[in-house]
C-alpha cells in the first residue's frame, strides 16, 4: 500500500461551483477524517451530488480547494485518472457496464487502470462478489440482475480498486423498496471496516446506525454538521426542523 | 437478349478493368475513412476544446464541400504547390478525405446514443479519454452505428464514378468509351448498374451480419 500522510482524508475549504448563473456550492469548508462515515441530506436540488462529484472531480468547481490524502486534486490527464482510482464511486443508477458481465465489470479496472494481472484480479472479484452475495451472478450481464443485485456489483466494482474513500450518491434512491436492506447491510458492513465513506442518502436508519456524522445542505450551503443522534433529536436550523419534519412523517 | 449479352461479352476487359479500379477505390477509401472518422468523432467528443473545434471545422468543410471540387482541389490545386500526386492517389485521397466527415457524424451520434452514466463510472474507476472510449462507449455505441455507417459505405461506392471526370478509369469511365466504339448506350448503361448492384450485395448482407452478431453481443 502507499505510504499515508494522517491528518484528514478529504478536505474542502472554500468552495464554489457554479452552473451558468445557478450558485450550486456556496462557500463549502468540509473536512473528513479517515475511516469517518459522513452522510449527506438535505432537499432536492441543494447540491448534494454535486458536492459528491467534486470530490473525484467528475464535476470541476470554480473556486476553492479540494485536498484527497494530502495532495490537491489534479486538474487533468493521469494525474486525475490515478486520483479518481483510489476513490471509489456508486451512482443512482447503478451505471454498471451494460455490454459486459458482472464479472468483467468487478474486474476492468484493475486490469485497465492498475494493470494488474487478470488472475489475481480475478480472484480477488470473486471474493468481493461473494462478499455482497452475487458471486452466483458473476457471468450475467446487468441487465439479467435485480436492481439490489446491481447495485451491489456496483460497490463491488468500485471496492475491486481497493479505494481510500468511496462515495455514494443516493445508493438506495432507485431501488424497489425490499431491496434496500441488502443494499444498506454491504454499506454498513463497509462502515464497520472503517472505510472512508461520503454518504448522500435519506435513509435515516443508516444515518443513525453508521454514520459518525450528518451534514445537513441547503441551497448550496452546509447548513448543519453534527453527530447523528444530535442531528436527529435536536435540529438547531429551521429548515433542518422544517425537512425532518417532511421526511420522518413518511 | 443475345444482343445485350453481346455488349457485355465483346468489352468483358473494359468492364472488368473498370469495375476493378471501383472496387480497388471503394476499399482503400472505406479503410482510410473509418480510421480517419473515428480518429475525428473522437476528437469531436474528446475534452481538449482545440481538438473538438478542428473536428467540427473538418466535419462543416467537407461535408458541405462538392465531391467534384474535393477532386478537384486534389487533381489541379496541389500539384501547383509543386506535390507530385498521381489521378489514382488523388482520388484515394479525395474519397477518404470527403467520406471521414460523414463517418465522423455516424460515430459521434452513435456515441450519443450510449447513456452517460457509463462514461462516467469508467472515468469515476480512472479510466483515461481514450480507455473510457475504447473499452466502454465505442463498444456499445457500434449496434446503433451500422446501419447509418453502410449508408455511407453505400453512397461512397456510388461517389467512386466521381473519379472518372479525372482520368480514373473506373466504372464510371465505362460509358464514355462505350459510345466511342458505338455502343448501345441502353445495354451499357444497364451493365453498369448491375456490376454496382451486384458490388453493393455483400455490404447489405455485412449489415445483416453484423447487426445480428451485436444484437446477442447481450
Ligand atoms: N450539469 C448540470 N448543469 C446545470 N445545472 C445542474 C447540473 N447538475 C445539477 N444542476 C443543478 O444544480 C443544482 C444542484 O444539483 P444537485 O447537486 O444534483 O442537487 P441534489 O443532488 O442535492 O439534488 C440543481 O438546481 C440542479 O438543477
Ligand atoms: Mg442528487
Amino acid at each position: 500500500m502507499t505510504v499515508t500522510t494522517g491528518g484528514p482524508l478529504i478536505v474542502l475549504d472554500g468552495v464554489n461551483k457554479w452552473f451558468g448563473p445557478l450558485h450550486v456550492l456556496k462557500d463549502v469548508n468540509l473536512s473528513i477524517e479517515r475511516g469517518e462515515v459522513v452522510v449527506v441530506i438535505g432537499p432536492s436540488g441543494s447540491g448534494k451530488s454535486t458536492l459528491c462529484r467534486a470530490i473525484n472531480r467528475l464535476e470541476p468547481i470554480n473556486s476553492g480547494t479540494i485536498v484527497f490524502d494530502g495532495r490537491p486534486l489534479p486538474a487533468e490527464g493521469r494525474a486525475l485518472a490515478q486520483l479518481r482510482s483510489e476513490v471509489g464511486m456508486v451512482f443512482q443508477s447503478f451505471n454498471l457496464f451494460a455490454h459486459k458481465t458482472i464479472l468483467e465489470n468487478v474486474t476492468i479496472g484493475p486490469v485497465k487502470v492498475r494493470k494488474e494481472k487478470p488472475a489475481v484480479v480475478r480472484e480477488r472479484a470473486m471474493q468481493l462478489l461473494d462478499r455482497v452475495g452475487i458471486a452466483s451472478q458473476a457471468e450475467k450481464y446487468p441487465a439479467q440482475l435485480s436492481g439490489g443485485q446491481q447495485q451491489r456489483a456496483a460497490i463491488a466494482r468500485a471496492l475491486a480498486m481497493q479505494p481510500k474513500a468511496m462515495l455514494f450518491d443516493e445508493p438506495t434512491s432507485a431501488l424497489d423498496p425490499e431491496m434496500v436492506g441488502e443494499v444498506l447491510d454491504v454499506m454498513t458492513s463497509l462502515a464497520r471496516e472503517g472505510m472512508t465513506m461520503v454518504v448522500v442518502t435519506h435513509e435515516m436508519g443508516f444515518a443513525r446506525h453508521a454514520a459518525n456524522r450528518v451534514i445537513f445542505m441547503a441551497d448550496g450551503q452546509l447548513v448543519e454538521d453534527a453527530p447523528p443522534t444530535e442531528f436527529f433529536e435536536n435540529p438547531r436550523s429551521d429548515r433542518a426542523k422544517d425537512f425532518l419534519s417532511k421526511i420522518l412523517t413518511h | 437478349m443475345a444482343e445485350f449479352l453481346r455488349v457485355l461479352t465483346d468489352n468483358w476487359s473494359l468492364y472488368s478493368q473498370g469495375f476493378t479500379n471501383t472496387v480497388k477505390l471503394f476499399l482503400v477509401a472505406a479503410v482510410g475513412s473509418l480510421v480517419l472518422g473515428t480518429l475525428l468523432g473522437a476528437m469531436r467528443v474528446s475534452p481538449v476544446p482545440a481538438l473538438r473545434a478542428f473536428g467540427a471545422t473538418y466535419v462543416n468543410v467537407l461535408r458541405n464541400t462538392p465531391l467534384t471540387l474535393v477532386f478537384a482541389f486534389l487533381v489541379f490545386a496541389v500539384p501547383k504547390l509543386d506535390v507530385n500526386i498521381d489521378y489514382l492517389p488523388a482520388a484515394f485521397l479525395a474519397l477518404t478525405l470527403y467520406t471521414s466527415a460523414f463517418v465522423c457524424e455516424v460515430v459521434r451520434s452513435g456515441i450519443n446514443t450510449v447513456a452517460t452514466g457509463q462514461a462516467e463510472a469508467a472515468r469515476a474507476l480512472g479510466m483515461t479519454f481514450l480507455q473510457v472510449l475504447g473499452s466502454i462507449v465505442l463498444p456499445q455505441a457500434l449496434r446503433s452505428m451500422v446501419p447509418p455507417m453502410m449508408s455511407v459505405f453505400i453512397a461512397m461506392l456510388k461517389n467512386t464514378t466521381i473519379a472518372a471526370g479525372f482520368s480514373v478509369l473506373e466504372a464510371g469511365a465505362i460509358p464514355a468509351y462505350m459510345s466511342e466504339r458505338g455502343e448501345p448506350q441502353f445495354a451499357v448503361l444497364l451493365w453498369i448498374t448491375i456490376g454496382f448492384l451486384i458490388l453493393i450485395l455483400p455490404l447489405v448482407v455485412l449489415q445483416r451480419f453484423l447487426e445480428r452478431k451485436l444484437a446477442v453481443a447481450r
